[in-house]
């Protein structure tokens, strides 16, 4: 299987690379600088804090940003562009080109994360911190948020099977603020009195994906600890989730008329 | 009886249209023919034939509404049917972003060869099809016809038993389709099967060995281009112009069309001894003289205007 | 070679930048109109906390930090000025500890200038205690906050029970330092009395690293000592009435009569004085002052 996917993923990443993608590194970098050197004049003490504040959110941000937009083209794009057409004339089955497009573009948010994480060991440096044990929880709140953009980048693979960029991007923003606000839908169903409507809160917040689960960026700010068993728990949640939404789209794709 | 490379049975394309999608339109009508290895095969017929949905149901890029296919014995639904044929699509695009040198080797990836052998292969063909100096380019800045050839080469770059390829010589200068039909020759040679659709007639009548017609999604004839076309010889052509001072017969002149100098006659055969008696006391220069037989196109033609006088479309209820 | 230029980009050459300088004057226009007189009034679109959280999509913690930037600009930009409006520091505050409840130095700087009175603060010490007591129950482990609060019931409401209990409880974290655990004792046993202040407002000055709070506690010190200083120099001169059948006139007068040992100077350097009612009290030309809020009798606990 990997022989074919494995090309379809580097070929992607090589397309991602090619389309300047990896630009918004110099913007990210531009953030962290201005950030690193003004810290200091605004927020006097806490500077350790805010630049993990500013640069977690930033990689989440950015990322979350390319996973979408990327994301949603990543199917339709090459229909659009009948570029599917030649290569699926060779011996790769439908869902090997799915699982190849979605490893490609997993690669270049992870590499891209990769250098973030460097700006960001850079920024702490800069302001005179070094780099302690508790700045494990940094990286695992990075890790955290490769998970959550791992599953967005499904979520918008599976959109991108059936569906235009611009209404995959809409239902894709939608799931994924849903999925912020998980643990409010759960709270508004457990108060509301009608037991339909909480019945419904239920279902909705199960299905969703729970993206606060994914959020750890106050806690390593904070520079607390972050359990292991959160970290088994999210990996495990995360890849049955991404699991289940390449399955929903190789379905869908398999049986899809190419126009 | 060795197996046909392509065996088609029964193929029916179906699309639902209208703004419910309730209607059914059958692009494709029960198609069944067999193309026997070693052959160039041509598909001809008019825009709208049906001829991209066979290749594309045949390809998998569609999905049939019944019948089955086989390629060299494999179902068309078999994934391991794709890895000994090639396949040029119509108005073929590519990544932009990629070199023809990189597209190339990315689609070799797919059948199984060593780096070495790889980067051996891609070189060759670019050579074949004419694309080593732009090798290095992106494909964003070719033109259509670099866009065609790089198109072919990929679509035999892994020495296929049978390539598909729709509209090949679309887009190309005459040196292109000479190169080109100069490929196909070659791979005939070679003994693969080569099945291309075309609707630049007479380069199916120089090489193909046999030829299938589509209209209105339905087959109406296969056979040799020779076969479908009667050889009788209904009329005689004769070219010539004129010399000295004496004029032409004025039947003559009304019934010949000119250009230039030059005046082209056609005349029943019973007639050609004495037209040429005719011209012959004119003094006139005689250019060529030769059989005006009917071609492809002439059946083509008429095929397409009866299939437009009996029914534009063919419109199946819904089920 | 270039290519010709278009009329079009002789037009925009001249016209765009003309039109960039009309946008910014009719700007400059716009904004001296909707300027209010005196104070540029400041609103905050939203002051609901829970509101705050909803649009944060998830960046909480970095938008408390953006919070609490404004939250200190605020103060800073109007601590000091004639009648300064602290209006929208509860609420400034109130966002930032909803988004991060662990961002403990907002909670710190509320204790103090949320409470604070006159024209350092809002005045408002049952805001600072809700927002400290919140503090507490978000931080556990902080035993500052604890401190914090102590000092709150201890300076502002003169509630030495309650302050006594908030040291105590504070005194209960296992990385407390022990004078908590004297503070508490110190406090029920001898509230208001100005050596317990004195310890209140060192710890708390040792405790922060705000650099305003730094000065306002040395202030208070100094303050303190000199109150402290003032009550010993009137016993004297009591004394010396009592001797003498007058009070004293000056400091030299006390040393002569072998009362002090040397002219006592006040933390600033300069010798106190005596008034002409014999109450000793600072040196005009000195910074040193003693607010009203120590001067204030202290009451007992209610």
């Amino acid at each position: 299987m990997s022989a074919t996917t494995g090309p379809v993923a580097i070929n992607t990443f090589r397309e991602a690379v090619r389309d300047r993608v990896l630009y918004n590194l110099v913007f990210f970098a531009l953030v962290m600088i201005g950030a690193a050197v003004l810290v200091g004049q605004i927020s006097i003490g806490i500077e350790r804090l805010v630049i993990v504040n500013l640069g977690l959110s930033a990689i989440s941000l950015f990322g979350l940003v390319m996973a979408i937009f990327i994301g949603v083209g990543l199917v339709s794009k090459e229909i659009e562009k009948r570029t599917l057409h030649s290569l699926l004339a060779k011996p790769i089955r439908r869902w090997e080109f799915l699982v190849g497009k979605y490893a490609g573009l997993l690669l270049t948010l992870t590499i891209n994360t990769g250098f973030m994480t460097l700006g960001l060991a850079a920024a702490l440096l800069y302001v005179g911190r070094p780099l302690v044990r508790p700045d494990v929880s940094i990286v695992i709140a990075i890790y955290f948020i490769l998970l959550a953009l791992a599953l967005v980048t499904a979520l918008a693979l599976f959109f991108s099977c059936f569906s235009s960029p611009m209404l995959s991007t809409l239902f894709t923003l939608a799931i994924y603020i849903t999925g912020i606000f998980a643990n409010d839908i759960r709270a508004f169903g457990d108060l509301a009195s009608s037991p339909l409507v909480k019945a419904f809160a239920r279902v909705v917040y199960y299905l969703v994906p729970n993206f606060h689960n994914f959020n750890v960026i106050a806690a390593a700010a904070h520079g607390e600890g972050i359990p292991f068993s959160l970290v088994a728990q999210n990996t495990l949640y995360a890849a049955c989730y991404v699991t289940l939404l390449l399955l929903a789209s190789s379905a869908i794709f398999s049986t899809r008329d190419l126009k | 009886m060795s197996t046909p490379a392509i065996e088609i049975i029964g193929l029916t394309k179906d699309y639902a249209v209208g703004f419910w999608r309730k209607r059914m339109r059958r692009s494709l009508d029960s198609l069944t023919l067999q193309v026997e290895e070693g052959e160039i095969f041509g598909f001809l017929g008019p825009n709208g034939a049906g001829k991209t949905t066979t290749l594309k149901l045949l390809m998998g890029l569609i999905f049939p509404t019944a019948g089955t296919a086989r390629i060299r014995g494999c179902s068309i639904d078999d994934v391991r049917m794709h890895q000994d044929i090639g396949y040029l699509p119509e108005q073929p695009y590519f990544y932009d972003y990629l070199t023809a040198r990189e597209l190339l080797d990315y689609y070799a990836r797919f059948s199984n060869y060593g780096a070495l052998e790889r980067r051996e292969r891609v070189g060759r063909f670019l050579d074949l099809v004419g694309l080593a100096s732009a090798g290095d380019v992106q494909l964003r800045k070719y033109s259509k016809g670099m866009l065609q050839r790089a198109g072919i080469a990929q679509a035999i770059l892994h020495d296929p038993k049978v390539i598909f390829l729709d509209e090949p010589m679309s887009g190309l200068d005459p040196v292109g389709r000479r190169e080109v039909r100069d490929i196909i020759v070659d791979l005939k040679k070679q003994g693969r099967t080569v099945f291309f659709s075309t609707h630049i007639l007479s380069d199916a009548e120089m090489l193909c060995d046999r030829v299938a017609v589509l209209s209105g999604g339905k087959l109406q004839g296969v056979g040799a281009p020779a076969d479908i076309v009667s050889i009788e010889v209904h009329a005689m052509e004769i070219l010539f112009e004129e010399r000295g001072k004496h004029p032409l017969p004025n039947e003559l002149k009304e019934k010949a069309t000119t250009i230039g100098g030059r005046y082209r006659v056609e005349v029943a055969e019973a007639e050609l001894y004495p037209a040429l008696a005719q011209l012959e006391s004119c003094n006139a220069r005689i250019l060529s003289i030769s059989p005006v037989r009917p071609t492809l196109e002439d059946y083509f033609l008429r095929l397409v205007g009866r299939e437009e006088t009996i029914a534009p479309q063919v419109e199946v209820n819904s089920r | 070679m270039s290519r010709p230029k278009q009329k079009v980009t002789w037009i925009a050459a001249t016209w765009v930048p003309l039109l960039f300088a009309c946008v910014a004057a009719l700007q400059v226009g716009i904004d001296a109109r909707t300027r209010t007189a005196i104070q540029e009034q400041e609103e905050l679109l939203l002051s609901s906390p829970s509101a705050v959280q909803k649009i944060s999509l998830g960046y909480d913690s970095l938008l408390a930090d953006v919070y609490w930037t404004r939250a200190v600009q605020y103060y800073g930009s109007r601590a000091g000025t004639d009648h300064p409006n602290f209006d929208l520091l509860w609420p400034l505050l109130d966002i930032t500890t909803t988004l991060d409840p662990k961002l403990v130095i907002a909670y710190r700087f509320g204790a103090v200038f949320l409470s604070e009175p006159g024209r350092a603060g809002a005045g408002r010490t049952d805001l600072a205690i809700k927002l400290v007591k919140r503090g507490i129950a978000a931080n556990p482990d902080q035993w500052r906050l604890g401190a914090d609060l102590g000092f709150l019931y201890y300076w502002r409401l003169k509630d030495y029970q309650d302050s006594a209990a908030a040291y105590l409880e504070a005194s209960k974290e296992p990385d407390a330092p022990l004078w908590l655990k004297i503070m508490a004792a110190r406090v029920a046993q001898k509230g208001g009395s100005l050596e317990t202040s004195r310890m209140i407002w060192s710890q708390l000055y040792e405790s922060t690293q705000n650099q305003t709070v730094r000065k306002k506690a040395a202030e208070i010190l100094r303050g303190l000592k000199a109150q402290e200083d003032e009550t010993r120099l009137d016993e004297l001169a009591g004394e010396y009435q009592k001797r003498f059948g007058r009070f004293p006139a000056s400091m030299l007068e006390l040393r002569d009569a072998g009362l002090v040992r040397g002219i006592p100077l006040d933390p600033d350097g300069y010798p106190y004085i005596f008034g002409p009612n014999g109450k000793s009290r600072l040196n005009p030309q000195s910074s040193v002052v003693i607010l009203p809020e120590i001067k204030a009798p202290p009451s007992p606990a209610k």
